[in-house]
């Protein structure tokens, strides 16, 4: 194939690994932008969203396309209520101190993967895709699943941004992000706004997870690599900024296309983290992220 | 709709702020809270919102116990507040600044009207953040945002520090006409001339308790009870 068609795949695959990733680190973003917790488990609730749409699909009946529609409105409701529940259960209670929050959401890593791997197993399970139609271009075929992803998660980023910016749950949280005891003075019920956004945060990793689960498979240590990259990009883009995180998963997903493609996957994330360091050398705040 | 305190106590830890409060606002007068650096002033009006638990006493409005609530339930008994420093939400607009302080009451068009219409200043601003008004229009945002709530009674902590000449009689003149709406307003202030133009009242505050409340009728800036208790 010729350089110019070897760089377009390489762009879409970019293109994919960017959105999955904007969707995973977008929930991170959120849940350390209003609530101060760095959620180690983020990458746990990916995984959850993942191997629950692959039981969903196991168990609905029905062509692909029902248990696939079925997965993606529940693994993430559930997920979210497990979050919720967490939230209530174990961050609460330590007043949401940021360490204290660091050691508890790693600890509920290893819970919700230990219980992943008892209940679902060590195996990787595929899911089929809803669809198998492919985009014929003339020097290759490419699945239209994968630009399905894209755009979904193109619609779904657009509606959390909208939800944020146009509603008044939106605006309740962003004034709890400013100020929380100010926020208290002025009727918000903090903890409940607390909750929201950890069910919300871990709920966008759920779909994150659904929606790739077709392209990869589902497996109960499939978490590790989406947290590592959530926080390449939250880092890159600045804690608890949108767009910040939007930008930052658009370069790293790109760039690790093009540097897997041409390159190997292993230079992809070598440079990423080099991005990285970068990044906190000289700008620790981030590219969009306020000076603390 | 008075406001009545009893013995409240309240503090950090370890360290007793509050030691026996006991303090009443009632509706149309201002009653100024004066008191040297520390002596907890500021600490009192967070404990009124419930921003820091009262380990003793009681909070009363209108009969209504306001001690033991969750902080987000206070204002929607009436209370309002100032902080001190202002603590505008920064990055959001005006608008969504007033937004916020109309949730309780459901952000009525008619409060918003009448609180654009005590500070014309800010329905010029709506789209603008709040990080970027000046000192005096954020004072002003900060008090519009609290009036949105419809507050039977509204608690200022030092409304007018830092601010120009001009700023300070905008302020002072819309706390007057609160007054002149029943509101009852309770008000931190350091500078004996504005306690004597707004005050009905002024409760000395020492040591985390209220030593002596008098009526502003009958003060002057040279009664050795400013001298005793601010040191001016």
């Amino acid at each position: 194939m010729a350089f110019g068609p070897f760089l377009l795949l390489a762009l879409m695959e970019g293109l994919v690994t960017s959105a999955v990733l904007a969707l995973a680190a977008a929930g991170l973003s959120l849940v350390f932008g209003v609530m101060r917790v760095v959620n180690v488990a983020h990458g746990a609730f990916f995984m959850l969203g993942a191997v629950l749409a692959w039981a969903v699909a196991t168990f609905v009946p029905g062509p692909p396309a029902v248990a696939f529609i079925a997965a993606l409105a529940i693994a993430p409701l559930a997920v979210a209520a497990l979050a919720a529940a967490a939230d209530g259960l174990i961050l609460k209670r330590l007043d949401y101190d940021p360490e204290a929050t660091i050691v508890a959401t790693i600890g509920l890593l290893y819970m919700i993967e230990q219980a992943a791997l008892s209940l679902y197993g060590p195996n990787a399970n595929p899911v089929q895709a809803p669809f198998e139609w492919r985009i014929q271009l003339p020097w290759f075929g490419y699945s239209g699943y994968k630009l399905f992803v894209v755009l979904a998660a193109a619609l779904v980023l657009l509606a959390l941004w909208a939800f944020m910016t146009r509603t008044k749950a939106g605006l309740i949280m962003r004034a709890t992000q400013v100020d929380r005891t100010t926020a208290r003075a002025f009727g918000i019920n903090v903890d409940r706004v607390y909750m929201g956004t950890f069910a919300l945060g871990a709920g966008l990793a759920a779909l994150a997870g659904v929606l790739i689960v077709p392209i990869s498979q589902a497996h109960y240590l499939m978490g590790g690599d989406p947290l590592l990259l959530s926080f390449i990009v939250v880092i890159i883009g600045g804690l608890g900024s949108l767009r910040g995180t939007l930008i930052a998963a658009l370069v790293i997903g790109l760039s690790d296309g093009v540097i897997s493609m041409f390159f190997t996957p292993t230079l992809a994330k070598i440079l990423a983290t080099l991005l990285v360091a970068m990044v906190l050398v000289f700008r620790p705040q981030g590219l969009f992220g306020a000076k603390a | 709709m008075a406001l009545e305190v009893q013995g409240i106590t309240a503090g950090y830890g370890p360290v007793t702020v509050l030691n026996g409060v006991n303090f009443r606002a009632e509706p149309g007068r201002i009653t100024c809270l004066m008191g040297r650096n520390g002596v907890g002033k500021s600490t009192f009006l967070k404990c009124l919102m419930g921003l820091l638990p009262a380990t003793e006493g009681t909070i009363h409005l209108n009969g209504l116990a306001l001690e033991g609530l969750p902080a987000h339930e206070v204002p929607k008994r009436g209370l309002a507040y100032v902080p001190q420093g202002r603590r505008l939400f920064g990055p959001l607009t005006v608008a969504e600044n007033l937004a916020v302080g109309g949730l309780v009451q459901g952000n009525d068009e008619n409060t918003l009207h009448r609180v654009l219409t005590l500070f014309p200043r800010l329905r010029e601003r709506l789209t603008q953040t709040a990080q970027t008004l000046s000192g005096g229009e954020q004072q002003m945002l900060a008090i519009a945002r609290a009036l949105c709530l419809n507050p039977k009674v509204l608690l200022l902590d030092e409304p007018t520090e830092g601010l120009q000449p001009s700023m300070i009689t905008l302020i002072q003149e819309a706390v007057m006409s609160l007054k002149g709406q029943g509101v009852a307003v309770v008000l931190v202030e350091q500078r004996v001339d504005a306690v004597l133009r707004l005050a009905d009242r002024v409760s000395f505050m020492l040591a985390g308790r209220v030593e002596e409340t008098r009526d502003v009728k009958g003060l002057d800036a040279s009664d050795p009870v400013f001298r005793t208790y601010v040191g001016v």
